[in-house]
């Protein structure tokens, strides 16, 4: 069996489904170049209209948290509450503040 | 096991208790691993090669719309088979080895798709059936534990039930049709009918597997009540077709309050999955071909992409030195 010397790299896609929306992470695939990637997320991605504009960057070039770091990260904001508007109690008069 | 090992399952174990989705950098067991790694890609080898038996009637369909309704289905299934390959990925497995194990003879895919395609009924029959099953058994797999085969299965079936939709429409078109239209049709569930219901897999007691699976929310149904609920969903949509299923023993059972059926095969189903189905040689055939004729484009791709990474380096570096 022929082999190919590698395999096209990997590419995430976001897209954003309509104007005044932020682009989503739809999924990944493989493609020799960007250019590539985007006709490729175009024909499996969005077969329904699903997006109006495609980012597709390589997989490698992402850095992501490592959910090791989830506490130490996430939790010293649990304990917070005043950054939330209903920690303030506030006369009626103006409570829809 | 070392106490971290140890935090990390309790973490694992609590969050399938709790129904939160595992994702991909996040600790699972070996087993875990492993169970998802093989059943994700038998589930993109079945998309892929299930295109072929269908592909067999694009260039005969009976008229231009049910042509482009075909090609549609089969894109789509090209699409399946992709987001099934990527949400592997996340696992640790490459594009490459899952391809290879397919081409090799290593990996499963639903057996389904080793019977030939003789009538443009089968199209029906297949649309039908084959992906109602399917339905069937991706519905509960939206639920499934791990985030990104869960997320590949809400695409799937967002987009499965034109598939379904369309085959009962040819398989009514035949029914009402002339007498040779509706005994094609008839033949056409005669033949998919039986392999339709071994698409459940074997029963409960004979699948090794599922205890397991179930346990990790990977899988929510026993193979044999997804079968009863396919069986009780079809007779009435037969009954409305005009066709007979071909099984003599399926009748009401209202103490039950589900069909009783005959006894499958299943000696046929172990027979196909070991390679002696009518079309197993020639489906991995196909596949191959295809792999190994598009051998050039992807190197060609690959060549292209890297001189055209240089050639914009190039460029960058002498608009510095200007
Ligand atoms: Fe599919
Ligand atoms: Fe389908």
């Amino acid at each position: 069996m022929s082999e190919s010397k590698h395999e096209w790299p990997l590419w995430e896609v976001f897209i954003r489904s309509r104007q005044g929306l932020g682009h989503k992470h739809a999924g990944s695939l493989h493609a020799a170049d960007a250019q590539m990637a985007i006709q490729n997320a175009r024909d499996v991605y969005t077969r329904r209209q699903e997006g109006v504009s495609i980012w597709v960057v390589p997989a490698e070039a992402i850095t992501a948290s490592s959910p090791d770091d989830k506490d130490v990260l996430f939790d010293p904001a649990n304990d917070k509450v005043y950054r939330h508007p209903t920690f303030y109690k506030l006369p009626d008069e103006v409570n829809n503040m | 096991m070392s106490p971290v090992e140890m935090n990390l399952e309790a973490r694992f174990d609590a969050y399938v208790a709790e129904e939160k989705k595992i994702e991909p950098k996040d600790w699972m067991p070996d087993a875990y691993r492993k169970t998802l790694i093989r059943q994700i890609s038998q589930h993109a080898h079945s998309e892929i090669v299930g295109m072929l038996p269908e592909g067999n009637w694009i260039s005969r369909a009976p008229s231009l719309k049910r042509k482009a309704i075909l090609l549609a289905k089969v894109q789509d299934e090209a699409g399946h088979g992709l987001y099934l390959y990527s949400a592997a990925e996340t696992l640790g497995v490459t594009r490459d080895q899952m391809l290879q194990d397919l081409h090799a003879g290593k990996a499963k895919y639903s057996s389904i798709f080793n019977y030939p395609t003789l009538t443009w009924a089968d199209m029906g029959a297949v649309g039908w059936l084959v992906d109602g099953a399917a339905i069937m058994n991706q519905v509960p797999l939206c639920k499934c534990s791990y985030g990104p085969y869960a997320r590949a299965m809400v695409r799937v079936c967002k987009e499965e039930s034109f598939h379904q939709r369309q085959g009962f429409q040819v398989m009514l078109n035949l029914a009402q049709g002339t007498p040779e239209q509706k005994a094609m049709a008839q033949d056409a569930l005669n033949r998919w009918w039986w392999p339709s219901l071994m698409m459940f897999g074997p029963s409960d007691a004979d699948s090794p597997h599922s205890a397991q699976s179930m346990k990790w929310n990977i899988k929510r149904f026993s193979n044999d009540e997804l079968r009863q609920r396919f069986v009780d969903m079809t007779v009435p949509q037969s009954e409305l077709l005009g066709l007979t299923l071909p099984d003599p023993d399926l009748k009401w059972n209202e103490e039950r309050g589900h069909y009783d059926f005959g006894a499958i095969n299943w000696d046929e189903f172990y027979n196909v999955i070991k390679g002696n189905g009518p079309c197993n040689k020639e489906r991995l055939g196909a596949r191959v071909k295809a792999y190994e004729d598009g051998a050039w484009v992807r190197d060609a791709a690959n060549a292209y992409a890297t001189k055209e990474a240089a050639r914009q380096k190039n460029a960058n570096a002498s608009t510095h030195a200007a």
